[in-house]
């Protein structure tokens, strides 16, 4: 089953009491690149949760494929919605590791490791097989989300979530994460991916379409 | 049983007086630990003075209910202090650690004493209170530390536990690390001290038999038989407090609530 339309649905969300955003409609369509902007603060990465099922919206509605978060199963859900952290948190071990470890969850159970598409993406980036031996505590910030990257490939979702993925990263290591996400949302029509940056040439070089969440903030009730 | 040295408080006195020469060499080297030697020192007797009163008290009443009532309230009294020694609380931490150590702690000496020993009546404080006391104190130690460490797990790996959850992984298999660590962490110490036992230390329960004239061989049956019982209780309640932790930071919609931890 598709993971697409995502959609948001009067969605809010607070945090002490207070409305990070609230009444936020918005449906992600197949093929789509989103930005997802806001001031610090404003709630971005609390809205990438939301989507991916990591925390419960206050008020609202998400769904997915048409259906509603609460009927579907979380974990397949989390899944096809993959939700990425700026500081990739990488398991003990090698990068085979990393990147196999999804296959050893239930909700992937039956299905093989598809060793295609780590060697392709690599490929891409012109890394050699051998990256896949070496020690996770060897690699750098860029090399760490690549690794989340090819760890999320294995997941197979339709939706990638990217917090931040290069904001500590340098020039070059931006690229590649770019490229590979840009690699992965061509291989299939019917991916999508949301972003959030605070670079604004980067986010009109890998998005189409944006939601401002200082639009959904609510304002301070008249007295 | 055999008859043994009774020891009066004149002799305790003496041997308080080698504890002063100690004292006095921690004083002389100023290394500001005669103060909390001398607190836990006195708390010691005032503490070990009660419970001789206590246990004098209730051995004379025979009344199954007042044995019944004390053995409740240590267990009570466990599960408050190994919550205590935690660093950390989620709301209902006190209840699951209680329900822990009294599932554990009635189970294992209610088959101890029924079950392996058939102790007529089955309420014989001489029996069942010092073997409850061990089993608490000992579930005690693994409840607290078993559960401090699945909290700290909870929290200082709360980044590859979410990774977990966001590659599609179950509650179960999300917290599936954290709950191996505190349960193996729990049951350190009693698989540390059996592994010694006998080589490198005596066992004070044993000791204590032997000294009051029991036949050293019918005190090694017994101190392998509190061992063991000791193990299962430490073990049930290790798991029985991590379980019950694991259900109130991980939902059963698979999500995680490590903000439900507050320090104190």
């Amino acid at each position: 089953m598709d993971a697409l339309p995502l959609s948001l649905d009067h969605a809010g969300r607070r945090i002490d009491g207070r409305w990070l955003w609230r009444d936020v409609d918005a449906q992600i369509d197949e093929g789509t690149r989103w930005a997802v902007v806001g001031p610090s603060g404003s709630g971005k990465t609390v809205l990438l949760r939301a989507l991916a099922g990591l925390d419960r919206l206050d008020e609202g509605t998400i769904r997915s494929g048409g259906r509603t978060l609460d009927e579907l199963s979380l974990p397949a859900h989390r899944a096809r919605v993959h939700y990425l952290m700026q500081r990739p948190a990488l398991f003990p071990g090698t990068v085979a590791d990393n990147v196999h470890a999804p296959l050893k969850l239930a909700v992937h159970r039956g299905r093989g490791y598809d060793a295609n598409a780590t060697t392709s993406a690599l490929d891409a980036l012109g890394r050699p097989v051998a990256f896949l031996d070496q020690p996770i505590d060897r690699l750098s910030g860029g090399e760490q989300q690549i690794v989340a990257l090819l760890r999320a490939f294995q997941a197979r979702p339709d939706v990638l979530l990217l917090d931040e993925p290069t904001a500590s990263l340098d020039p070059a290591a931006t690229e590649a994460v770019e490229a590979l996400v840009a690699r992965w949302l061509d291989e299939n029509a019917g991916r999508a991916a949301l972003w959030t940056s605070h670079n604004p040439a980067q986010i009109a070089r890998v998005t189409d379409y944006t939601l401002d969440l200082a639009d959904f903030a609510p304002r301070p009730e008249p007295a | 049983m055999s008859p043994y040295e009774s020891i009066s408080f004149a002799q305790l006195a003496l041997a308080a007086v080698l504890l002063a020469v100690a004292l006095g060499l921690t004083v002389a080297l100023r290394l500001g630990l005669a103060r909390g030697i001398v607190v836990a020192a006195a708390r010691m007797v005032v503490q070990l003075l009660l419970v001789g009163l206590v246990l004098g008290w209730v051995f004379a009443t025979e009344h199954p209910l007042v044995i019944l009532g004390l053995a409740l309230l240590m267990a009570g009294l466990a599960g408050v202090a190994a919550v205590r020694r935690t660093v950390r609380r989620f709301p209902g931490i006190y209840w699951n650690a209680l329900v822990s150590v009294l599932g554990a702690s009635f189970l294992v000496t209610g088959f101890t004493v029924l079950g392996v020993l058939q102790i007529e009546p089955w309420y014989d404080p001489q029996y069942l209170i010092p073997l409850h006391g061990m089993l608490l104190g000992n579930a005690l130690t693994g409840i607290s530390l078993s559960l401090d460490r699945f909290m700290e797990s909870c929290v200082r790996e709360r980044d590859l536990i979410e990774t977990r959850l966001a590659l599609g992984a179950t509650r179960w298999e999300a917290a599936r690390p954290p709950v191996r660590d505190a349960l193996r962490t729990g049951l350190i110490p009693i698989v540390n001290s059996m592994a010694v036992m006998g080589i490198v230390s005596l066992p004070g329960m044993m000791t204590g038999q032997i000294l009051a004239g029991a036949d050293p061989s019918d005190a090694v049956r017994y101190q392998i038989l509190i061992m063991l019982m000791i193990t299962v209780c430490v073990a049930f309640a290790s798991h029985a407090v991590v379980l019950l932790a694991y259900t109130a930071l991980f939902r059963r919609d698979h999500t995680f609530h490590p903000e439900r931890l507050k320090t104190v």
